[in-house]
């Protein structure tokens, strides 16, 4: 019963999802193959997961799980229900304080079932005028705890326009997902150079400003 | 075959036939120059014929409706090329609410005006009521850095994809004597004719095209598709004068003006894509542009088809 309802809300979730933002995927260097992939985005919108989760085939998508904060999924019974039930999100607890668990264990248990996951590795929702936040360290440290998987830069564009932080309404505009070639951590490589080359693979998807076209 | 349905379904099988023919026609270029789908002009052709299949089932499946489904229909029209448009404005985060009441006030009211068929309030309501109503409440967000071209651009979006796109279904409202419940007809010749106005253009332009109408606009455009594409359209909406009220004269007339609209609206439209630095509007169908694209033409003449109709032949 609760499954169904699941998929039904899926469904719903991503046809309301391609009505206001008629979202396209860009694979750019890789294909949408279902294998175990890591891919970690830039985050500047709530429906950012949502925006990912829909544009994967649908082979791909139900074997992906986005990785997403508790404080916001567990809020209310609806959201615990579309953040459990129907995305399946690792929900993990950001404050160090409060949390009786882990979250790399969490992490490395989903991915050692074999599940993909979709992360954000700025760790909060970039509210400013910089294109991208400073990456937290648990992009690197779940590369380093598992070499084999492949890490998948992913660019959301636009989406923070149709729902910018504190927005309830969002206004329909084109939205595209664009993924990247695929990285790994190499077996020495510094924690620091790591990410700044993660960050700068994420960037490097984004559209360039329309002067630099002409 | 007589009456509107005789007639609305003999257009349709002759515009079935020559899709079957077009589509046809490509899938033999494409097997003989560039089976691996290389050759961008076969591709962009090929493009374009699947876009004319899928606007002549929806325009199948809209008559089927009747009027209330042909509003529906241009309402979701109106809905993605307002989408497509208000990407590429210039915005700040104060526009979220006066965007939001375009999409979800200003566009339902529109329609539903035609619906009610209220003449007097849907031909001024987004030219006065909103023109004047949307800027207001953009300034009283408080942010006034590029105020003047946030409000110009968002008004300018909702005259080109809510108020000139409405007036295709606003055809219906017409009352024309003899005319009776066949409306829909002078739809599928606005559309038909402009459609087929802009694909002969390109194919005479791809055949002898060499000299350019405006290369700073348009790089694709030339004089002898123009002409070309102008004339045999204007013939072909000729012929279709007996699906019309108009007299075999008029319906050249009628032609060409809708024909000429059609061109020059195309100019503007890639103008504006010039100036925001895209090749396309949207991405309806990958690589091949979205709905303005396909539409620009239609939009521009709506309107003026629309008002020579009421002007010359309806009766209120």
């Amino acid at each position: 019963m609760i499954s169904v309802l699941a998929r039904l809300t899926g469904a719903a979730i991503i046809l309301f999802a391609r009505f206001i933002t008629a979202v396209r995927a860009i694979w750019d260097g890789i294909e949408p193959v279902p294998r175990q992939r890591i891919y970690f985005a830039n985050h500047a919108s709530n429906g950012d997961t949502i925006l990912i989760w829909t544009v994967l085939p649908p082979a791909i998508r139900t074997r992906t799980r986005p990785v997403a904060a508790a404080d916001y999924w567990l809020q209310s019974p609806l959201r615990r229900f579309i953040g459990q039930d129907v995305l399946n999100t690792v929900l993990i607890d950001r404050r160090p304080d409060a949390r009786n668990h882990d979250p790399m264990a969490l992490i490395l248990e989903a991915v050692d079932d074999g599940a993909s996951l979709i992360i954000f590795p700025e760790g909060q929702r970039n509210a400013t005028d910089a294109p991208l936040l400073p990456f937290k360290s648990g992009l690197y440290n779940i590369s380093a705890a598992r070499p084999q998987v492949d890490l998948v830069p992913v660019w959301i564009e636009n989406l923070n326009s149709v729902m910018p932080k504190g927005k309830i309404i969002p206004i329909p505009l084109l939205c595209t997902v664009t993924f990247g070639a695929p990285i790994r951590a190499e077996p020495d490589e510094p924690r620091e150079a790591f990410l700044t080359r993660a960050q700068e693979a994420v960037l490097a998807l984004a559209p360039r400003p329309a002067e630099d076209q002409q | 075959m007589t009456g509107p349905n005789g007639d609305f379904l003999f257009l349709l099988l002759g515009i079935g036939g020559i899709l079957v023919l077009a589509t046809t026609i490509g899938a033999i270029l494409k097997h003989r120059i560039a089976p691996d789908g290389s050759n961008p002009t076969i591709e962009n052709l090929n493009a374009r014929i699947m876009a004319w299949w899928g606007m002549t089932a929806l325009l199948a499946i809209a008559f089927l409706a009747g009027r209330t489904g042909v509003i529906i229909l241009f309402a979701f029209c109106s809905f993605a090329a307002l989408r497509e448009f208000m990407t590429l404005t210039t915005k700040s985060a104060a526009d979220h609410w006066p965007i939001a009441v375009a999409f979800f006030v200003v566009l339902p009211v529109q329609y539903y005006l035609i619906w009610i068929d209220w003449y007097g309030l849907y031909s001024i309501f987004i030219p006065v009521y909103v023109f004047l109503l949307l800027p207001i409440i953009t300034v009283l967000q408080g942010d006034t850095r590029n105020v003047f071209i946030r409000i110009s651009e968002t008004q300018w979006a909702l005259m080109i994809c809510v108020f000139c796109a409405s007036h295709v279904p606003a055809l219906l409202t017409l009352q024309i004597d003899g005319y009776e419940g066949r409306n829909i007809l002078l739809i599928a010749f606005l559309i038909v004719v402009v459609q087929l106005s802009d694909v002969l253009q390109y194919t005479w332009g791809k055949l002898i095209g060499k000299h350019k109408v405006a290369p700073a606009l348009s790089p694709s455009k030339t004089w002898e598709g123009l002409v070309g594409g102008v004339a045999s359209a204007t013939m072909a909406g000729t012929a279709l004068w007996w699906i019309t009220p108009f007299t075999v004269w008029q319906a050249a007339a009628m032609s060409l003006a809708i024909t000429l609209c059609g061109f020059f609206g195309g100019l503007v439209m890639s103008a504006i894509k010039r100036d925001r630095g895209v090749k396309d509007w949207g991405h309806l169908i990958a690589g091949h542009g979205g709905f303005i694209d396909r539409l620009d033409s239609v939009v521009f003449s709506a309107p003026i088809f629309f008002h020579l109709v009421r002007y010359y032949w309806s009766s209120v």
